[in-house]
């Protein structure tokens, strides 16, 4: 029974990671943000690259995975997303090609292919990231296993959800974050720097994508196409629990990561999926805005 | 005289009419005789790239020291690359144009089974040769496609009684991609399972890529099971044997048994978290043999990559070119009908030992062999079939030496 929950619990937290950046850029920004994948998977290469050329270990790849997506994602929000605000069906189609060439900046290192020059981390094959073995070997407390790494990504959620409520519930700039949620002119009229804040926080929340990339490094297959699965789930996460709600996002990851866990222990992985997509169906067509979401005016 | 493609498409332009008119009557005057021309069809773009391209260099190596060495009956082979990128429609589409505007008379290429079958039309229709280099399920019988790879009875009637009486281990949990190539391998290992004693206690699938273990490594451990026969393919392959090494599962105790593991995965994997599980493949990397060092020291130099990875298709996609042009050089001429019958029965010494194509279904003679992983990424070669064994594409439905399903008047489908 344990057992099963915490299944649960470590896909939630796999889903939340994911989720919770994509729930600041897509709630607070109206931006539907196809590269939020291709974050994770830059994060994920940080990961791999640092720790081939830099000797670093994974605590010391999660800042800079987090610095490295944080600045790329502030580059995306100058360069492509600044000119589309407003126009959600244009930063699906921009966003996508952005995914794409970060996708073919990874596969062909950095074109350096094109020059016969080869970068060690990089190109189409697939990458690994080591882990610290006793973050590996799992161990008995009270009859009970535990898997350490399954519960370091735990805490880590737990810790990254908490930092983020803070920060967009106890800080002045989080106040002006949901002010322009609400309504962004508004906002500007009562003196908000819209644009700054926006940019601010899209890097915030492709940072949290970069720290879900290093984080997924050591248990899943780092390559250029991982992005791509992940974002699905993310957007799944975000649309059930409700545009612009952390709680909306933590409690619908919750759900849609205990379901799947306790039907794939009990069936199989692939009952499990479909049923996560029946209940995100049917929540959909039953609460249209999300579990959770508030009046827009 | 110099010959180029602008040059080749003129004459055949000239004679485009009658071929075009009766494709399956292949005209030898339709080309001049300086060379051969081959098609080679893989992957060069997309998500199979990877595994496609060392292929493709595979085969391109061969041809290189094939026309080295003075090419085939006097004539340069000269090779034209075409890229399936990764999808089925675009692998009908070039095969239709190597096999109809090319005219080649041979193509080497495929890599999945889905872009075999793709393919398959137009080398019937055509009446024209593929040479498929790539392990599959078996299950098919056509007289225009020469299969080099090994098919299930070739990977699984040494390992399956080699795990039961070696190893000591008696209850399988068999776990799969979901598509056909793992479902047809594990319908032939629960028949040899239950002919050597053992039982099978879960036949699992999950969806190709998946990444998430966590719920299916927790099925293994309490399914009281004391061996994985893994057929799963791809890059899952890495996240499961993490998770099964997170979960806190020993290869000591309960082994992961693979049929499609190879070289390429363990790496990405980190050695640490394979060592001590088994592949059965005719081929690794890791077989000391004069022809084997050689022949990855070689390929190397090929592709100009020194930490370059070999493995069992790759060898497959190079040894066949040998077949073909021994089967060239014996019947005197290169049309699709003398290859085919030229082929029948032709050997060669492939890095992995002798090879044979069977007359009857035109598959390959191959010798299994297991492989443990080590900590450093290698495979220690553990046990080896003495000879070569026959191919038996059918076997899941009963196929056995003395009684062929699949002959070369084509397949007996009353059997089925």
């Amino acid at each position: 029974m344990f057992e099963t929950l915490f299944i649960g619990l470590s896909l939630t937290s796999v889903l939340l990671l994911i989720a919770l950046g994509l729930s600041i850029t897509y709630g607070a920004m109206g931006v539907i943000n196809m590269a939020h994948g291709e974050l994770v998977m830059i994060g994920a290469y940080t990961a791999v690259l640092s720790g081939i050329y830099l000797g670093f270990n994974i605590f010391a790849a999660i800042p800079l995975a987090f610095l490295t997506a944080a600045l790329l994602g502030l580059l995306i929000e100058r360069v492509v997303i600044r000119k589309l605000y407003g126009r959600i069906i244009d930063t699906l189609l921009a966003t996508w090609g952005v995914a794409i060439i970060l996708q073919q900046l990874i596969r062909l290192e950095f074109g350096m292919t094109f020059f016969g020059i080869r970068i060690q981390g990089l190109g189409p094959g697939l990458q690994q990231m080591r882990v610290p073995s006793y973050l590996m070997q799992p161990y008995e407390f009270a009859g009970i296993m535990i898997q350490p790494y399954r519960t370091f990504i735990i805490l880590v959620t737990i810790l990254l959800t908490v930092l983020t409520w803070f920060l967009m519930y106890r800080t002045s700039i989080g106040v002006q974050v949901r002010a322009i949620m609400r309504n962004p002119q508004m906002a500007a009229a009562c003196g908000i720097d819209v644009r700054r804040v926006s940019a601010m926080t899209f890097a915030y929340g492709s940072g949290l994508a970069g720290i879900a990339g290093v984080l997924l490094a050591g248990f899943r297959t780092v390559m250029p196409e991982m992005g791509a699965n992940v974002v699905v789930d993310g957007f799944l996460v975000v649309v059930v629990g409700g545009v612009g709600s952390l709680l909306g996002t933590v409690l619908s990851a919750g759900l849609l990561g205990q379901l799947n866990g306790i039907v794939s222990v009990v069936y199989n992985d692939i009952i499990a999926r479909a049923v996560v997509f029946a209940v995100v169906i049917g929540i959909i067509l039953w609460r249209p805005n999300g579990l959770f979401s508030f009046k827009s005016r | 005289m110099t010959y180029n493609r602008r040059a080749f498409l003129k004459t055949s332009a000239a004679f485009g009419a009658t071929s075009a008119l009766a494709p399956g009557l292949w005209t030898r005057a339709a080309r001049a005789d300086e060379k051969i021309d081959v098609g080679v069809l893989f992957s060069l773009t997309g998500g199979l790239s990877i595994v496609e391209q060392s292929l493709a260099d595979a085969t391109l190596m061969a041809i290189a020291e094939i026309n080295e060495a003075g090419g085939v009956l006097g004539k340069m082979i000269n090779p034209i690359v075409e890229d399936g990128a990764s999808d089925t429609r675009t692998f009908n589409e070039r095969a239709t144009k190597l096999v109809v505007r090319d005219q080649v008379p041979t193509v080497f290429g495929c890599y999945t089974s889905a872009s075999r079958k793709a393919v398959l039309p137009v080398f019937e229709q055509r009446n024209n040769m593929l040479f498929y280099p790539t392990y599959y399920e078996g299950f098919e019988c056509s007289k225009n496609v020469v299969y080099t790879g090994a098919v299930p009875n070739q990977q699984l009637s040494n390992y399956i009684p080699w795990i039961i009486n070696t190893l000591g281990k008696k209850k399988f949990f068999i776990v799969g991609s979901n598509y056909i190539y793992p479902r047809e391998m594990a319908k032939v290992s629960k028949i040899l399972i239950e002919q050597n004693g053992g039982e099978w206690v879960a036949d699992e699938y999950l969806e190709l890529g998946h990444s998430e273990w966590g719920a299916m490594v927790s099925r293994i451990r309490s399914s009281g099971c004391d061996v994985v026969l893994s057929n799963v393919v791809g890059d899952s392959v890495i996240a499961f044997y993490r998770e099964f090494r997170n979960q806190g599962l020993s290869h000591e105790t309960l082994p992961i048994c693979a049929t499609v593991t190879s070289e390429i995965e363990i790496a990405a994997m980190g050695p640490e978290a394979a060592a001590g599980s088994y592949t059965s493949f005719p081929y690794f990397q890791a077989i000391d043999t004069d022809a084997n060092n050689s022949f990855i020291e070689r390929y190397r130099r090929f592709v100009n990559n020194p930490e370059a990875v070999t493995q069992h298709a790759m060898e497959c996609s190079y040894f066949q070119v040998y077949l073909w042009k021994q089967a060239v050089e014996q019947a005197g001429e290169a049309t699709p009908d003398a290859i085919r019958e030229g082929i029948k029965g032709q050997s060669f010494d492939a890095p992995n030992g002798r090879v044979t194509i069977d007359p009857e279904n035109l598959h390959c003679y191959l010798t299994p062999r297991i492989a443990r992983w080590g900590s450093d990424g290698q495979g220690e070669i553990i046990d080896e079939y003495p000879e070569p064994i026959r191919p038996l594409p059918y076997v899941a439905y009963g196929e056995t030496e003395d009684d062929l399903f699949c002959t070369g008047a084509g397949l007996d489908s009353s059997r089925l």
